[in-house]
Order: structure tokens, then sequence, then C-alpha cells
């Protein structure tokens, strides 16, 4: 599904540049449940932000789906985020003045869905994550976990092919952490294919495989027993 | 998805109100500017054309290219003739005009009892009622100059009642309600005008404005007043309408040129006649209105595009505000120019909102000032309106500055990566 080679990343501040990504090589199958590890400041992000097209390679290849994702233009990668990925974000990133459906269809909007498949969509999803009764309330009137409950139905509407998880439950207390976890077991065992960042080394071994990142290249890489969370939802 | 779905969508229009509740108390400030700039085109721009329109309803009863002319006294010694003359105007005055000036269509001399300097109106008896009336000594051409509208089955002095020295006479509305019983036909009945006994022909109705008639007065044939007043050949000024195409402001100085020469008056003496130019007054007063209309649109515009400029502004403020929901949207799948439009819907949505709201305000007010001078006669003001096409203008002109100024955020929005914007602080 995913299969990046080589790839590097540098940033430029001013004079000087930093190279964050030296080299990585990863391939991650449909259907696998991946967490990312890594100190602060180890690349983790970078390489998920370049995963989600929000960021551009400065060498080496990526693939998504078998296809190659290379010099696209700002419309271009919007589409294909729109397609192929959903996000998954620390402060959840919901849409204040939108009610819990309404953020959920969003992602529909943008794939230009008629309204009505749109709230009908969004409705499904929302129903899978538990959270039906709550559809018109403002994420103001959700608690932290359900908020992210409602971003990963966000994520999960438009059918994208990876999700991308930067650390899902950083924001969470542990009950709720692992209430989403569960949440992420599940839609991973229907089959979708997952990256969860995190430094959290009890949610990193809730996913099947653990990539370890230390100063921009990869120290390990590691299939694990994954710890099955009771679900809550 | 192409952009005319995007306007016609329901969410797109949700995602604007969304944006736009969210600010309430800004997006109020800022609606405000645009609102007051056309409020004030629409209204200045309605006064002057009410103004317009009253100064032409002051005058329609009269031609547009007339004046009067009369003696004063004169002010420069001249022939032999010392200062203070009083040179009187005469019958024979009206050939000599026409056969000089060819731009005169019509003179009508006139004389008049109780109008001006202190002579004294005529008193008029029936059955047992006695009143005062001003009294005009008339030609049939006056009605060409200025119209006199006489109630169904009345007429105008004619050819045959100058001839013939008829006493006959047009009386006043005013006049009729006062002499007559209501239930009373005046038509053929007499009056008695100075002791000597008329016969109605007809009654005018009076006109609003047109100087210093009233609805009381009586019109007699010239002939028949001269006789009766013992005028001789003399009139008390002239009534002249100029063809259409003429200068009427050559034709008053001609006119005044040529009476100066007949009655030996210092050709540069500017005090011997007086004169009234109703041509020369309307241009001006039209010209004022015109002025007036352009003034609101300079006015209006500018006071538009300050508030365009404010929406411009506001929408600056709320893109930086809302960059991370921005890049939300992008994560999402929003494109480049889906934010772009939806940035430049909210700049248009906002100035065609403040703008129609700002008409209806400026039509309100109009319509107020045109309850509040309905009834003044004396206050030239009339039908106080803005044409269609200049408010569907007005709003256009606004689309489009709401369009351009919305590409300002527009672009802003879409120039701050969806990565830079989700970055978290
Ligand atoms: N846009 C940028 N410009 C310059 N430097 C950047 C930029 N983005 C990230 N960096 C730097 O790159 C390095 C890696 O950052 P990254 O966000 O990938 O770390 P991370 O592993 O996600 O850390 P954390 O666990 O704290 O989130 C950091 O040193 C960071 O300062
Ligand atoms: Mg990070």
């Amino acid at each position: 599904m995913i299969s990046i080679k080589n790839l590097h990343k540098s940033y430029r501040m001013g004079d000087s540049s930093l190279h964050v990504l030296k080299g990585i090589d990863l391939d991650i199958k449909e259907g696998e449940l991946v967490a990312i590890m890594g100190s602060s400041g180890s690349g983790k992000s970078t390489l998920l932000n370049i995963l989600g097209m929000l960021d551009s390679i400065d060498e080496g290849e990526y693939l998504l789906d078998n296809v190659l994702i290379e010099g696209l233009t700002e419309t271009t990668a919007a589409n294909y985020r729109n397609k192929f990925l959903g996000f998954i974000f620390q402060s959840f990133n919901l849409i204040n003045y939108k009610n819990a459906l309404e953020n959920v269809a969003l992602p529909l909007y943008y794939q230009g869905l008629g309204r009505k498949i749109r709230q009908a969509k969004a409705m499904e999803y929302l129903e899978k994550v538990g959270l039906k009764d709550w559809a018109s309330h403002l994420p103001s009137e959700l608690s932290g976990g359900q908020k992210q409950r409602v971003a990963i139905a966000r994520a999960m509407a438009s059918q994208p092919k990876v999700l991308l998880a930067d650390e899902p439950t950083g924001a969470l207390d542990s009950n709720t952490s692992n209430e989403v976890m569960g949440l992420i077991q599940q839609i991973n065992n229907e089959g979708k294919t997952i990256l969860v960042v995190t430094h959290e080394l009890d949610i990193a071994h809730m996913c099947k495989r653990i990539v370890t990142l230390r100063d921009g290249v990869i120290v390990e890489d590691q299939k694990v027993e994954q710890v099955i969370v009771e679900n809550h939802v | 998805m192409n952009s005319l779905k995007v306007i016609f969508d329901f969410d797109t229009w949700q995602e604007i109100f969304g944006s736009i509740a969210k600010n309430k108390t800004r997006t109020v400030i800022t609606v405000i500017g645009v609102l007051w700039g056309i409020f004030i085109y629409i209204t200045l721009s309605g006064a002057a054309k009410g103004l317009d329109n009253g100064f032409e309803r002051e005058f329609e009863d009269m031609a547009m290219n007339s004046m009067f002319v009369w003696p004063q006294r004169t002010s420069v010694p001249y022939a032999g003739f010392k200062v203070g003359r009083y040179p009187r105007f005469t019958i024979s005055n009206v050939k000599d005009l026409k056969r000089q000036i060819p731009e005169i269509q019509y003179i009508a001399p006139r004389n008049a009892r109780g109008v001006f300097g202190g002579t004294q109106p005529a008193s008029v008896v029936h059955k047992e009622i006695s009143r005062t009336y001003n009294i005009y000594g008339d030609f049939p051409e006056y009605t060409k100059i200025a119209t006199k509208k006489i109630y169904k089955g009345g007429r105008f002095i004619n050819e045959g009642d100058q001839r013939n020295n008829r006493k006959v006479c047009v009386i006043g509305e005013r006049t009729q309600e006062e002499l007559f019983d209501e239930d009373e036909n005046p038509l053929g009945k007499y009056i008695r005008i100075n002791n000597v006994y008329f016969q109605v022909i007809g009654v005018h109705k009076y006109l609003e404005g047109g100087g210093f008639e009233t609805d009381g007065d009586i019109f007699i044939p010239f002939n028949t007043f001269r006789n009766l007043y013992n005028t001789g050949e003399y009139v008390d000024w002239f009534t002249i309408a100029a063809y259409a195409d003429a200068d009427v402001v050559a034709v008053e100085k001609n006119v005044k040129d040529v009476l100066k020469k007949i009655h030996k008056v210092a050709p540069e003496d500017e005090r011997a006649f007086g004169s009234f130019n109703i041509g020369e007054v309307f241009n001006r007063i039209s010209g004022f209105a015109n002025g007036m209309t352009f003034l609101s649109l300079v006015v209006g515009l500018a006071t538009i595009l300050a508030g365009v400029i404010g929406i411009g502004n506001i929408l600056l403020i709320s893109v930086k505000e809302r960059t991370k929901e921005l890049g939300v949207r992008r994560a999402l799948g929003a494109t480049p120019g889906e934010v772009r439009i939806q940035i430049l819907l909210e700049s248009v949505f906002l100035t065609l909102v403040a703008g129609i709201v700002g008409i209806i305000l400026g039509a309100a007010v109009l319509a107020i000032i045109n309850l509040a001078t309905q009834n003044q006669s004396d206050f030239p003001y009339t039908n106080p309106t803005v044409p269609i096409p200049l408010v569907l203008g007005a709003l256009a002109t606004m689309v489009v500055l709401g369009t351009l100024i919305g590409l300002i955020p527009a672009q802003r929005a879409v120039s701050i990566k969806p990565i830079d914007a989700l970055r978290e602080e």
C-alpha cells in the first residue's frame, strides 16, 4: 500500500539547513496497523506529513497504492488527500461552528457528493463510532474522547485507503486513549491500513508493528503481539 | 467541483453563514459601511430627482422657453430724458418686436389690477356677495404661452371676444366657490365687475406654482380691460414665448434692446426693464439637480468603496484567524480553488446584503420624505425616485467591487500551505 525508498527531507532555516529525514525505507502492506515511535524531534510528524502529501520530498520515492507521488500541484494533492487519505490529529481539528454530523460530512462535500448522501453517510460513520445521538452537538459540547471519535468518523467517511494519525491520543487520558485505540483497532480489523504516530509505548503495543525513528533514520522495525483493547464503544 | 455548483450548493451557503455568524459584531460593523454608502447614494440621488420633478411641476403650465418683460425706472440719462423715467410699454410694441425678432413665436401683452404696484383689485359682485379679485386683461395668445386649464364646458378668451370688446370673463375656482352656490353652474351667469356686468365663460383650474397667479384670478379680454380701466395703448408687461429651438437668453436680450430703442432708453441702462426668463431659470435648476445627482453618485460610490474595502479588511483578518480551519479543510481535500471561491462568495454576499438593506432603507426614507412633502405645494419636491437601472447598476457595482476586494483575502487564504496552517502552535 505504501512504499518509500531512500526518503530525504531537509528544512531550510535562514542560511543553515536542518536534515530531518536521512534516507527512510519503509514498506507498509494493506491492512497493517503501524505505530511510529521516536523521541521528540526525531521526524515522526515530518514523515507522516510527507505520507499525507502535505509536505514535499527532497529526495527519494513515494508510492501510494502503486501510484508514484511526485511533483503534485496543490489541487491534485488536495484531490488525492480527499480520495486516498484520512487524517486524525492530536488536537482533533474539528470545525467549531459545525456540529458533529456536519464535521463528518465535510470531506464528502469536497468529494462532490449530494447533500442527502453526505448526511446519510456521515450518520452511518457517526453510528460506527458510537456517537449517533450526538450528531447535532457542537464540538464544544463534546468531551475530548468524543471529539476524537468524531474526527475518526470524519477521516473514515471518505473511505480512504490509509488513515494517518499523529498522536491521536496525545491529548486524552488513558481511559479515553484506550477507547480511541479500540476504535482504531476495530477499523483496522475491517481491513483499513493505519499509521499511528505516538510516543507512548502502551499505545504502540496496541498496533501490529512498531517502527522507531531516531535522528531521521529508522533504527528499529518489528512486528509485535497486538494488545487488544476491550471495546468500550 | 465546478464553481457554479459551489454557488448553488446549500452547504456553500452554510459554510458562508457559519463563518459570518461567528463574527457577528464585526460583520455588522463592516456591513454598515457599505450599507451607509448605498443608503446615501439612494437618498441623495432620489432627493435630487425629487427636486428636479418638483421644479418641473412648478413650471409645468409655462412654456419652457418663455419670459416676462416689464418696465422699471431708467437709471441712465439719455436723449434729453432725466433718470427715473418710467418707460411704459404700448400695444404697438408688439408689432415692432415681432418684426425685428423672428425667434419670437408668441407675444401676449397683459394688463392687470391688484397684482403689482399698489393697484386696486377689481370689486366683484354676484347677488348679495361682494368680493375683490385680481383681474387681468389678456389676449387669446396668452394660453399658448401659459396653459390655462378651463373646466369642462367653459373656454378661455377668444379672438371674437377681443374684436367685439365683449364683456366676458374667466373666473377662478375660488371665485366660483365664493360667489356662486355649490350647485349653481356659473357658466353664462353674469357678475358685476366694477359695476359693469360680465358674462362668465369659463372657470380656470388653478395650477400650483406658476408665479403670482392665484385661484381667484379673473381674466377678461385685453380690449375690454382697456375700456374698463381706461388704459389706452398702455401695456403693463409682455409675456413672450420663443420658438423651441431659439436661444432664450439671446431672445431676452434682443427684446430688451428693441424696447430700449423704441422707448429711448440708454443702451447700457440695465435697470430700465425687468425680465424673468423661465427657460434660463429652469436650465439653472435642472443643472443644480444634475449636479446633485452627480454629487450623490460620487459621494455614494466613495462611501461604498470605503465600505467594501472595510469588508475586505475584515475578511483578511478572519482569514488569518481561520488559518487552522482552512488548513483542516485543505487536509480533508478542499482544493485552493474551492477555498478561494468560498472567501470570494463571503465577500460578495456581505456586500450584496449590505447593499440590499441600504437600498431598502434608502427607499423607505424617500417614501417618508414623499409622504411629508406630498401636500405642500410651496415646496418644490415631487416623486423622489431612483430609476431601477441605477439601483441595479449600484448592485452590480457592489458585486464587482465585492469580488475584487474579496480576491485579496482569498489569495491570502490559499497562499498559506496546509502544512503551515495545521502546525500546532
Ligand atoms: N517547517 C519546519 N521548518 C523547520 N524545521 C522544522 C519544520 N518542521 C519540523 N521541523 C524540525 O524538524 C525536526 C523534526 O520535527 P517533527 O515535527 O517531525 O518531530 P516529531 O518527531 O514529530 O516530534 P514530536 O514528538 O515533538 O512531535 C524538528 O527538529 C523540528 O524542529
Ligand atoms: Mg510530531
